[in-house]
């Protein structure tokens, strides 16, 4: 017969290792939504300066936009533009208009998301209210813009993306 | 002094009288029993919930209670019976039949043993209490999707968190006792591949039980921090995701599945033999079968979520992974068959109950595959014939494999056999309920009928009717059950050492009822024995 503290040990030591491997999974499923853009993941802000990529002027795609707001999120939310038509490599700007229609003040922050989502690794964010959140006072509103360029990469049967926004209220920390 | 030592070899001889046996028992037959009457004490309470549930759905439109009692009690049935009902059935037979079937005088770890079994009864009030707090329970169903149960939790969320890591604690706790036990405490001359069926499965359960249960744990605790601590695990305004939330869920829920049918694989590899009066067919290619079909269970989890949008390449790789787990099952169902064929079979109560598994068990089988063909599963994903599924393959899969092994035990525990008369009436009741409460949910499913609602389309009425009426002839046969139990413990005929003629084992050397203390000198076993 072994001795079975040392069986137990060894033991206890695998169930904690799985407790501490269920928060490790949170880093993990981040990394893999960052490579595969599961979860239509678009990435970071990303440096282009004009001229870098080369405009492809021989074909059209269209980029959507569709504007949300989390349940009880007291704001107004649009875009000037519902779609644009974009040549793969030029640099373009839209606004986004958002207003606090609530009386009191309150911090945003826009997700984002992208369909199809092996498009992700082609759409590029130069400039994106979605990098920081906003705070608007009571009955405030503001423009907020969104440089992009979509890479003259993109595959050919890819003829339109969707960029989708959510604004969810960003809990007050004390 | 010599008090003292005579006081000292009673404690070694027998039971300690009245309530104190119970409360502070480390006999591992002591904390069998009481784990099996817990699980049937569950079993009932879940299964009002369950009649409840059917009642509502009897006829279209709202009759009997509000959809969120009606979400409480779906979700209260699923928790009840999977970690009250099923789970310490298996552990109950475990630390029953464990020791009695390796040759060892107890558990490896008497005082832990009572430890868990302790905290479940504690774990299962906290959270039925909470059906009585004025926030109401649980209704998020049992998989508590987040924001379901973060954002739009009932206030007694934090209750279901604690019983939940109660309950985890109580199953690890239980599943390292039990590796313990099988890898430390064999007989002389059982080796691993000469230990019964029932014994590989179990190790292999309490593996898989010590790999994921800290993982659910995890996943309550994340729940927890986002509900009171202001975190944002899966709140995409902070930076988290829903979606996370199902891929943890599921990388413990699947694991969980296949806990909660190995040890049933178990049982049915003990009877079926025993019925058969043959050695079991591919001893070997059992033990392994399970082995795969463990060691897949960690790869397949996304299956249950293929409608959350995944790259086509993952959805291949599930759909691929999961097809693959119908091999190895495939080869189980193979061997039982084997077993019987040519086989000199008579058909008692737990035989009964076993081939009816091997056959149900496999109808659920089959719908699993259906459910894992991806683009099927588009049109089936959340559906009742997914409720058909997952039922057929736990009801007549897990629960009738612990009702055989029930029977097939009982005349060894008591002393006594059990009425073989209603045994038999028991199980026909059983069969045919069980077959009209969930075949016809398949037909639903497949015409769209949506699962966790308490009202549905007019259309879907008689399959619903059916399947109501199915759930009582089921639910109120149990009580059967009861009875013949409670009647064979209470007397019957001596059950004898070897209860049925075709039984082998070290658990058939031993008398009926069995001494206090067994194997207090250890048995020696050989090849011959070990695969009669």
């Amino acid at each position: 017969m072994q001795s079975h503290g040392k069986t137990v040990l060894k033991l206890a030591a695998v169930a904690v290792g799985m407790f501490g491997f269920a928060f490790a999974l949170v880093p993990i499923y981040d990394l893999i939504c960052e490579v595969t853009g599961l979860g239509g993941r678009t990435g970071d802000k990303v440096e282009i300066s004009a001229g870098d990529l080369p405009v492809d002027t021989s074909r059209l795609v269209t980029v959507r936009f569709v504007t949300n707001t989390n349940e009880g999120m007291p704001w107004s939310f649009h875009s000037d533009a519902r779609s644009m038509r974009v040549h793969p490599g030029e640099t373009r700007q839209t606004d986004f208009i958002i207003e606090n229609m609530s009386d009191r003040g309150i911090t945003g922050q826009a997700i984002p998301s992208l369909v199809p989502i092996l498009a992700t690794d082609y759409f590029h964010k130069t400039e994106c209210f979605c990098f920081t959140s906003q705070f608007l006072a009571a009955g405030e509103s503001m423009r907020i813009p969104l440089l992009f360029t979509v890479d003259p990469d993109l595959p050919a049967h890819v003829q339109s993306l969707t960029l989708s926004y959510a604004y969810f209220e960003v809990p007050a920390t004390t | 002094m010599s008090a003292i030592i005579h006081e000292h070899d009673d404690h070694h001889h027998g039971p300690a009288a009245g309530i104190t046996r119970w409360l502070f028992t480390t006999n591992h037959k002591d904390i069998g029993t009481l784990y099996l009457w817990l699980s049937l004490i569950m079993f009932f309470v879940g299964g009002v919930m369950a009649l409840l549930v059917r009642t509502e759905l009897f006829q279209p439109g709202l009759q009997f209670m509000s959809p969120d009692f009606f979400n409480q009690m779906t979700t209260n049935h699923g928790l009840i019976m999977i970690f009250g009902a099923v789970m310490p059935a298996f552990v109950g037979l475990a630390n029953w039949m464990v020791p009695m079937m390796i040759g060892a005088p107890d558990m490896a770890l008497p005082r832990l043993n009572n430890l868990s079994f302790w905290i479940l009864p504690f774990a299962f009030m906290m959270m039925i209490s909470t059906l009585f707090m004025e926030a109401g329970g649980p209704n998020f169903g049992w998989t508590f999707y987040a924001p379901l149960s973060t954002t739009y939790a009932p206030d007694t969320v934090t209750f279901f968190v604690f019983a939940v890591h109660m309950m985890g604690a109580s199953s690890i706790m239980g599943a390292i006792n039990i590796i313990v036990t099988i890898l430390n405490m064999r007989a002389p001359g059982m080796t691993l591949m000469r230990m019964p069926l029932f014994i590989w499965t179990w190790l292999i359960t309490a593996y898989l039980l010590l790999a994921v249960m800290p993982v659910l744990a995890g996943a309550v605790t994340m729940v927890l921090f986002d509900v009171h601590f202001g975190t944002s695990f899966f709140n995409a305004g902070g930076g988290g995701d829903p979606v996370m939330f199902q891929h943890i869920f599921w990388f413990f829920g699947h694991p969980e599945v296949y806990i909660l049918i190995l040890p049933a694989f178990g049982i049915i590899s003990q009877i079926i033999p025993t019925f058969a009066r043959k050695p079991l067919f591919g001893y070997q290619s059992m033990v392994y079968a399970v082995a795969s079909i463990a060691i897949l269970s960690f790869i397949v989890w996304a299956h249950h979520m293929f409608t959350v949008g995944m790259p086509i390449a993952g959805q291949l790789f599930f759909m691929y992974t999961t097809m693959l787990i119908a091999v190895p099952t495939g080869v189980k169902v193979f061997n039982w068959i084997a077993t019987m064929w040519r086989g000199s079979m008579t058909f008692e109560t737990p035989m009964l109950f076993s081939i009816a598994f091997v056959v149900l068990f496999t109808i659920g089988g089959f719908s699993g595959l259906m459910l894992a063909i991806t683009p099927a599963d588009f049109q089936y994903h959340d559906t009742y014939f997914v409720v058909a599924h997952f039922h057929y393959v736990l009801v007549p899969g897990a629960v009738f494999a612990i009702i055989a092994g029930v029977y097939y035990w009982l005349p060894k525990w008591c002393g006594h056999m059990y009425d073989e008369t209603l045994g038999k009436l028991h199980f026909w009741l059983s069969f045919i309920g069980v077959n009209i409460t969930f075949f016809p949910q398949h037909f639903s499913g497949l015409a769209g009928m949506p699962r966790r609602i308490p009202d549905y389309a007019l259309q879907f009425a008689d399959f619903n009717m059916l399947s109501s009426i199915g759930s009582y002839i089921f639910g109120f046969s149990q009580l059967l059950f009861l009875f013949i139990v409670v009647k064979a413990i209470r007397g019957g005929i001596a059950a004898g050492e070897r209860t049925w003629d075709g039984a082998h084992g070290l658990e058939w050397t031993l008398p009926s009822p069995p001494p206090y203390h067994s194997f207090t000198h250890p048995p020696r076993v050989t090849e011959a024995e070990a695969h009669s």
